[in-house]
């Protein structure tokens, strides 16, 4: 009998929440709060969907409502992909270590 | 682009945002962390390009539409200041859960651009997998719009409870449950777009009973639904970058969660049903008649410093609110140049989220080699000579060792009573977040200083 791919995925995501849950307690706490403005920018990973959202269907119907969802979800993640990573650099350039 | 090209692509994007996390281990490695991130975001962009292959009409308005929401974020990355990184964060959150809800929305109006099938027949399992992306996006939008305006003040960060407040959050959770499976039966949009309606719902009544100090836990907890929003999108894709993704901020988010339940010692369902301040303890403040206190000024708090050998300073949220952080550093270098040896103690719910006192130290400059955890300094204290207690309170309580009637007892807290002499400033004797009296304010070691906690440092930076 054929493996239903969707029991591969559930592989993939069981096998990430392990991943996740050792990689997650070697943080240290001083970065627990960059920890969260960078989980927040790699989950805007969802704008591949927005994007096969906005691109989807005929082109000469661009903005068919299902496309101004993508559009709008787009802006979305954009805002958290650039905000997202910006800020985190921005907080990681300041933790410096003692001049000797 | 063939389908078994992209989906290795994206697995490759999906290792490295494992690579981001695993770089947070240390400062050092964070930076090139973040890189990897980075990377990791602008291969899946390309590889979901050149897979549907349409440069047609609509690849335009995306770049413009990409651009122009990057264009805000960066904005917001440079502008905004530190102190208000709590706020911005549930913002982000909130932004995250409404993208889940969007594209779960595009899906189920034209699930064919996703091959899921077609309207008022699309596949079960993508059906319940979209609807639970879409139930948890709209609960994490919800949530983190409530989170967002009590951390920036607009609404007040005091608990909103009401009777059957749980019983209500049940119901609407079990309506849900129904919904997704009359959903999958009928396929009807009107439930679809009920489940959303109900889930913004349930998103307000789950944080509104919250706040204040619990306020890093639901952080944390919002962190965690926007992640499983991301994977449950991520199986209705059948996208691998996005299901990782997904798991690894789901779990991240429910560790940070429960570091930050452990810090305060309370279970994860104490803190969701809420109101730690908000029922019985704020009763005994009739029965608390006018013990001594010592207060001091600034010369005092100076003169203890310099002829002190070692100091710790112990930040709260206090000293976020008066952004205190660089007045303080410039304390520290005034003693180090007195030969003192100072460091700094962090509890861990020290502040509105976890880390936030690291970051605003950071900011000030203040090397993080100086900066230890709790569990890391708690022994020093009974060596050192001075504890400088700024805008911490509830974190520094010893009644957490003494007393088991207290609310807080059995909560990790900082031994700050056991240093020779406790420094402790703060505006009044008004109690914590816990509602409960501090007793370290009435120790004969301690000397209070009664002002804001920037005006005192800095007039102690003065008098140094």
């Amino acid at each position: 009998m054929e493996i239903d791919p969707f029991i591969f995925r559930l592989s993939i995501f069981i096998l990430s929440i392990f991943v996740g849950y050792y990689v997650v307690w070697s943080v240290t706490p001083s970065l627990h709060t960059p920890l969260m403005s960078v989980t927040n920018a790699i989950s805007s990973v969802i704008i591949v969907g927005a994007i096969i959202a906005a691109l989807s269907g005929s082109t000469q119907n661009i903005f068919d409502v299902s496309n101004i969802f993508g559009f709008l979800a787009i802006i979305l993640a954009a805002i958290n992909i650039f905000g997202g990573f910006l800020v985190t650099q921005r907080m990681l350039q300041m933790y410096k270590k003692k001049k000797k | 682009m063939s389908a078994n090209l992209s989906a290795l692509f994206y697995l490759i994007s999906g290792i490295l945002f494992i690579l981001a996390l695993r770089g947070l281990s240390s400062p050092e490695t964070s930076r090139q962390g973040n890189y990897f991130g980075i990377s990791g975001m602008a291969i899946a962009i390309i590889v979901t390009f050149l897979s549907v292959g349409n440069f047609g009409g609509g690849f335009i308005y995306v770049i413009i539409f990409l651009l122009l929401g990057g264009a805000i974020g960066a904005f917001i990355a440079f502008r905004i200041p530190m102190t208000a990184m709590p706020e911005l964060v549930a913002g982000f959150h909130s932004l995250v859960g409404l993208a889940a809800v969007f594209v779960a929305i595009a899906a189920f109006l034209k699930p064919e651009a996703f091959s899921l099938g077609v309207v008022g027949d699309i596949k079960l399992a993508s059906l319940i997998e979209m609807s639970l992306g879409a139930a948890i996006g709209a609960i994490t939008f919800s949530g983190s719009i409530i989170a967002f305006l009590k951390l920036r003040g607009i609404m007040s960060g005091a608990p909103i409870v009401f009777k059957g407040q749980h019983l209500v959050n049940l119901l609407l959770g079990i309506a849900i449950l129904f919904l997704i499976y009359y959903l999958c039966t009928t396929q009807s949009s009107n439930i679809f777009w009920s489940i959303v309606v109900l889930s913004f719902i349930v998103g307000v009544l789950l944080i509104i009973p919250i706040g204040g100090a619990d306020m890093p836990v639901v952080i944390s907890m919002l962190n965690s639904y926007s992640g499983w929003a991301a994977a449950g999108i991520g199986f209705t894709l059948e996208n691998s970058a996005l299901i990782i993704t997904g798991a690894l901020v789901g779990s991240s988010g429910a560790i940070l969660s429960y570091i930050m339940c452990k810090g305060m010692n309370r279970s994860f369902f104490n803190v969701i049903l809420g109101g730690w301040g908000a029922n019985e303890q704020t009763l005994k403040a009739q029965d608390k008649e006018q013990k001594p206190v010592k207060s001091g000024n600034a010369d005092d708090a100076a003169f203890l410093m310099k002829n002190a050998s070692s100091v710790i300073i112990v930040p709260g949220y206090g000293m976020a609110v008066a952004q205190a952080q660089h007045a303080l550093r410039e304390m520290v270098d005034a003693l180090k140049k007195n030969g003192v040896k100072v460091s700094y103690a962090i509890h861990p719910v020290a502040g509105r989220m976890p880390g936030h006192m690291n970051v605003l130290l950071a900011e000030a400059n203040v090397p993080y080699d100086e900066v230890f955890e709790l569990e890391e300094i708690n022994n020093d204290f009974a060596n050192c000579d001075v504890a400088y207690v700024i805008g911490a309170n509830d974190v520094t309580n010893p009644v957490a060792k003494s007393d088991p009637q207290s609310p807080i007892y059995g909560m990790p807290v900082l031994d700050v009573e056991k240093s020779k002499s406790v420094l402790f400033v703060k505006r009044s004797l008004s109690p914590g977040y816990a509602g409960i009296d501090n007793d370290l304010f009435y120790r004969d070691n301690t000397l209070m200083l009664f002002a804001d906690a920037k005006k005192m440092t800095e007039e102690i930076v003065k008098s140094l």
